[in-house]
């Protein structure tokens, strides 16, 4: 729970998110024409972004939890292994959560 | 009598959209209920899926929340994870060059993956011949249905998210939304490189307890450099077996 933030220190970190997202989004389309081109090797490193950074934010919730990596007994990463053959499969959003929410509470709780 | 009509443009790009908004649902949903899950007030919740816009990005933020991450690393861990609508921003500006200040701020906040995947197609196909005009008419008409149906499924995502029990892990749907991001981007070999890079990156993070929780930005970084080497790696590789095969 998010209990330590003053509502302040929330309210700064969703601004200045937006407000650097923001800058982010209409960089080219505000300054086109005044810069001269766009340097090729930082586009393409651009590409990279998705895969490393989602990478980044979903191993380490289904592999390690708790913070330290688990294989044995961690429902987690059973409900990701069904999640990811959902999506290999299906390319489907909703599928995959249905899935990978489905599996967890069947380990969790039962039949 | 004249029936008001939406202009053509306005009209192909709520049909375009149409299917990829029953996608983007289940995800606005998660970002609700989430956000409720990690501790943030409703307000709060609504408030950050308006102000940011770009639900990847929100969704981490709201589990570095729930985790009392120090508020820079929520920042720039959502900042690093928006980096790519840069190459987003440089490719669709030609189209808007001609708009003015106030349209071109309206186009670059609703600037999203789809909007502009949707887009860019839209223009490139010959047949279209869009006018700078109509070229703005389908480019909001995607943006705006996106935000609107975006809006919409937080809010209900927060309504439902708050009868919730613990017990259900609700929290859990977040890596799980990132899981069906992840596998369709990785494409190329390079691509699969920066996912394993940045994801084991993370992973000794997470287990060395780095300060911070910038394993996850040091991680996406790492990736991103790994996805880089091994591109220009492969394509070294490729040109010299190339040359070789020719002799």
């Amino acid at each position: 729970m998010a209990a330590e933030y003053s509502p302040l220190g929330v309210w700064a970190a969703i601004v200045a998110l937006g407000a650097l997202t923001f800058g982010i989004r209409g960089s080219f389309i505000h300054l086109f024409g005044r810069i001269e081109n766009v340097p090729d090797r930082a586009m393409n490193a651009l590409r990279f972004v998705p895969p490393a950074v989602f990478a980044a934010l979903t191993v380490p919730a289904f592999v390690a939890p708790e913070g330290s990596i688990a294989v044995v007994g961690n429902e987690r990463l059973v409900a990701g292994l069904v999640a990811a053959a959902v999506t290999w499969y299906l390319d489907d959003v909703f599928a995959t959560i249905v899935a990978g929410m489905a599996t967890l509470w069947i380990l969790r709780f039962g039949v | 009598m004249s029936r008001f009509r939406l202009p053509a443009e306005i009209r192909r790009g709520v049909r375009d959209v149409a299917p990829l908004l029953i996608g983007i649902a289940p995800f606005g949903l998660v970002a609700g209920a989430a956000a409720v899950d990690a501790g943030l007030t409703p307000l709060q919740a609504v408030g950050l899926s308006v102000v940011v816009f770009a639900g990847a990005s929100q969704l981490a933020a709201i589990d570095l929340f729930g985790s009392n991450a120090e508020l820079l690393v929520v920042v720039l861990t959502g900042v690093v994870i928006n980096l790519r609508m840069l190459m987003y921003s440089a490719s669709i500006a030609p189209h808007f060059r001609v708009l003015r200040s106030a349209w071109k701020s309206i186009c670059a906040y609703v600037l999203t993956d789809q909007a502009y995947a949707l887009s860019i197609a839209r223009y490139t196909d010959a047949e279209a011949e869009l006018d700078p005009r109509e070229r703005r008419h389908y480019y909001l008409a995607v943006g705006v249905s996106l935000w609107i149906v975006w809006q919409c499924c937080t809010i209900l995502g927060i309504a439902v998210g708050a009868r919730v029990p613990d017990s259900w892990g609700l929290a859990f749907a977040v890596p799980l939304v990132f899981l069906s991001l992840l596998i369709p981007v990785i494409t190329t070999r390079p691509k699969a490189i920066a996912a394993v890079v940045g994801g084991s990156v993370a992973v000794a993070g997470d287990v060395f307890a780095v300060p911070l929780d910038l394993g996850l930005v040091i991680g996406g970084l790492a990736g991103v450099l790994a996805g880089v080497l091994a591109d220009e790696w492969l394509a070294t590789s490729a040109q010299e077996s190339d040359l070789g095969g020719g002799h």
